[in-house]
């Protein structure tokens, strides 16, 4: 195993980082919307689509990347800002809609921006594929060794933009990573129905780009695929498209009934949880102990907590502050 | 016997359940429309009625499936494409404006596209700037679309059942607020008698919803709602309010418009869509133009203040137009 025991544990906490960020949330949306769910009600209001389940994915990419390398999200965005190193005040205070969110409460959850990590994302399937061409023709220009990663679901890789995408990332050798996390189902459409090939990896080959599928449930799978594909860009050598198969463990959103799972689909991959994978893993080679697992989580635990205390104690922004920000 | 109730998406999804078995060559193709039975319930229970090969789960290609809709349309199939929100429609756009639009007109009215292109439209849950707009203004622009908005139960399965049986493109915007759904804010008026046998609305008939000699409220959709709430506030302070629904934009009922300014000789309009360049705008217009004489004070406008629908609740409350803001700005014009 290529990977030291500090590199292990790094990844680990980025997981379970994530993870706790997330179950809080999902927690906290459910607060004053039930008995009656009221998706409107309560202090985080709106759609909520949670990562828990994908973090190997986010975790095993964004620990190649510098905090200059462009991001491109999705409307499931939380996992990929935490992993690309963002503060979980600013961003829990935006899923609050607090003015002292990331984007002073216009964006929400699904509309994160922060320049200095260079990031955004959007609500809009595949919409942010292009951009990360367009941030790689940048930096290409510029005659940098950055390089632009977008995270997309296998439902957006098949949207005209992703293929338009591709093709314009290589017929230009741009420095940018496609990565594809497939979790099985676009809202409820199972890929099988969805798309015609077993890999979106294998679409790589339709525009000469190489492509690698690997187990996103296996965070160091996706790392070293990660590493491959980052290391080549970052080179200069060109495009790559990986795609990591994992599984939502909260649905497409909150509220979301399943209906269209099969019996016991959700149970058995919450058997290969990419933390506890990992977990598992060091454990077992004596990098791990149950003391420090506890104390690990007791961290993480304590850091969303702050971010939540900083989100409800922050005020909302003025109503008429809607009214500024059309333009620059 | 008492009147059957029905939600608004029941009453879609009964419209199109009838016409698929009166009709062959109707099906429906979409996100997530099969076994989840689209996310708004306009299609529940369709592919237990009807399976896979006519309750058709599309891959996330809008610019492919919108466009396929087109194709099979000018093969004389009926198809009623339904795309989530109409917040997605950026990614189909091509093939709505240039192709879905102008077939007909450019064929010198040889081919006929005779199908319907279903939506989501609306806020105030707070899901922000991709998820909540209105747009109907922006189709209702382009020539060749008729244009359907429906505030109530009976007239989304009257005016769905025409817009299937319609030889023309025809945009059906559901508001997620006037469907019923168990999940959204609770709303009274989403829920209304709907008669069990198949009948048609026809368009280009706007319903006055509210008789009023003191102004004329113009609106459609959730907006017809909350001005019917507004007028009730105003009725206790001696104000009384015509309300009319609209209905469709294309075609537009301007008859309907300026015999009610003639009458009340104020007029306001309430849209949830974008302030300029669209309904409210094209209202005022028809009002100048057709009843200006009529007039004794200027056209009133209330609608999203040209700014993305922000986030957080007191932004997003502040730009659509609510029940107080409503009654306030009618208070305002007939003080004019």
């Amino acid at each position: 195993m290529a990977l030291n025991r500090d590199e292990l544990l790094d990844l680990y906490r980025m997981m379970v980082k994530i993870r706790t960020f997330e179950e809080r949330v999902g927690e906290m949306y459910y607060e004053d919307k039930l008995p009656a769910f009221d998706i409107a009600a309560g202090p985080i209001p709106g759609e909520m689509h949670l990562y828990s389940g994908q973090e190997a994915v986010a975790a095993g990419v964004c620990a190649h990347l510098r905090p200059d390398d462009p991001v491109t999200s999705t409307h499931r965005p939380h996992g990929h800002l935490i992993a690309k190193g963002e503060d979980l005040k600013p961003l829990m205070a935006e899923i609050f809609g607090k003015k002292t969110g990331l984007c002073e409460g216009k964006g929400g959850h699904m509309h994160l921006f922060d320049p200095n990590l260079h990031f955004g994302c959007g609500g809009i399937v595949g919409g942010g594929i292009p951009h990360a061409v367009g941030a790689a023709l940048a930096i290409k220009k510029r005659g940098e060794d950055r390089v632009a990663v977008s995270f997309f679901g296998e439902g957006a890789a098949n949207i005209g933009a992703f293929h338009e995408s591709l093709n314009l990332a290589a017929v230009l050798h741009l420095p940018v990573v496609f990565v594809v996390e497939d979790n099985l189902y676009a809202i409820s459409v199972p890929k099988s129905v969805s798309t015609a090939v077993r890999s979106n990896a294998e679409r790589g080959a339709a525009y000469g780009i190489p492509g690698v599928q690997v187990d996103g449930q296996d965070v160091i799978a996706v790392y070293e695929a990660a590493q491959e594909a980052v290391g080549r860009a970052r080179r200069g050598e060109g495009p790559s498209i990986i795609e990591a198969v994992c599984y939502r463990y909260r649905g497409h959103f909150e509220g979301d009934a399943e209906g269209y799972l099969k019996p016991g689909e959700k149970e058995s991959w919450k058997e290969k949880d990419p933390i506890h994978i990992l977990g598992a893993q060091l454990q077992g080679q004596g990098w791990l102990s149950e003391d420090e697992v506890a104390e690990i989580q007791g961290e993480m635990t304590a850091l969303v907590g702050e971010a939540e205390r900083f989100a409800r104690e922050s005020p909302y922004p003025a109503p008429e502050e809607a009214l500024e920000g059309v333009f620059a | 016997m008492a009147e059957r109730l029905l939600t608004t998406s029941k009453a879609i999804s009964e419209a199109i359940a009838q016409e698929m078995k009166r009709d062959d060559s109707v099906f429906v193709m979409g996100e997530d429309v099969g076994a989840y039975g689209g996310i708004f319930g306009a299609t529940e229970g369709l592919l237990d009625q009807f399976g896979p090969e006519r309750i058709m789960d599309m891959p996330i290609s809008e610019m492919g499936f919108i466009g396929a809709a087109v194709g099979a349309a000018t093969e004389g199939m009926r198809p009623i494409a339904e795309l989530m929100f109409v917040d997605f429609f950026g990614a189909a756009m091509d093939q709505i404006y240039n192709h879905m639009a102008k077939i007909h007109y450019m064929s010198g009215g040889h081919v006929n596209v005779p199908m319907v292109l279903m939506t989501a439209i609306g806020g105030s849950y707070s899901d922000a700037a991709q998820h909540s707009q209105c747009l109907y203004g922006l189709f209702a622009h382009v020539p060749g679309i008729k244009v359907v908005v429906p505030s109530t139960p009976y007239d989304a399965k009257g005016l769905m059942t025409q817009a299937i049986r319609d030889d023309n493109p025809v945009m059906f915007f559901f508001h997620k607020g006037v469907m019923g759904l168990g999940w959204m804010t609770p709303n009274p008026r989403a829920t209304g008698p709907v008669p069990e046998e198949p009948y048609t609305v026809p368009f280009g008939q706007a319903a006055v919803r509210r008789e009023g000699s003191d102004l004329t409220i113009l609106t459609l959709s959730l907006m017809a709602h909350r001005s019917l709430d507004a007028a009730e506030k105003l009725a206790e302070e001696g104000i009384n309010a015509e309300v009319i629904d609209l209905r469709t934009l294309v075609p537009l009922d301007r008859e309907a418009i300026v015999e009610s300014v003639k009458k009340t000789h104020r007029v306001m309009i309430v849209d949830e869509d974008y302030k300029s360049f669209g309904m409210s705008g094209e209202l005022a217009a028809i009002v100048a133009e057709d009843a200006l004489d009529y007039l004794d004070a200027a056209p009133k406008r209330l609608a999203v203040p040209d700014v993305p629908i922000p986030y957080s609740r007191p932004m997003e409350q502040y730009v659509i137009p609510s029940v107080d803001r409503i009654a306030a700005a009618a208070k305002e014009l007939v003080a004019e």
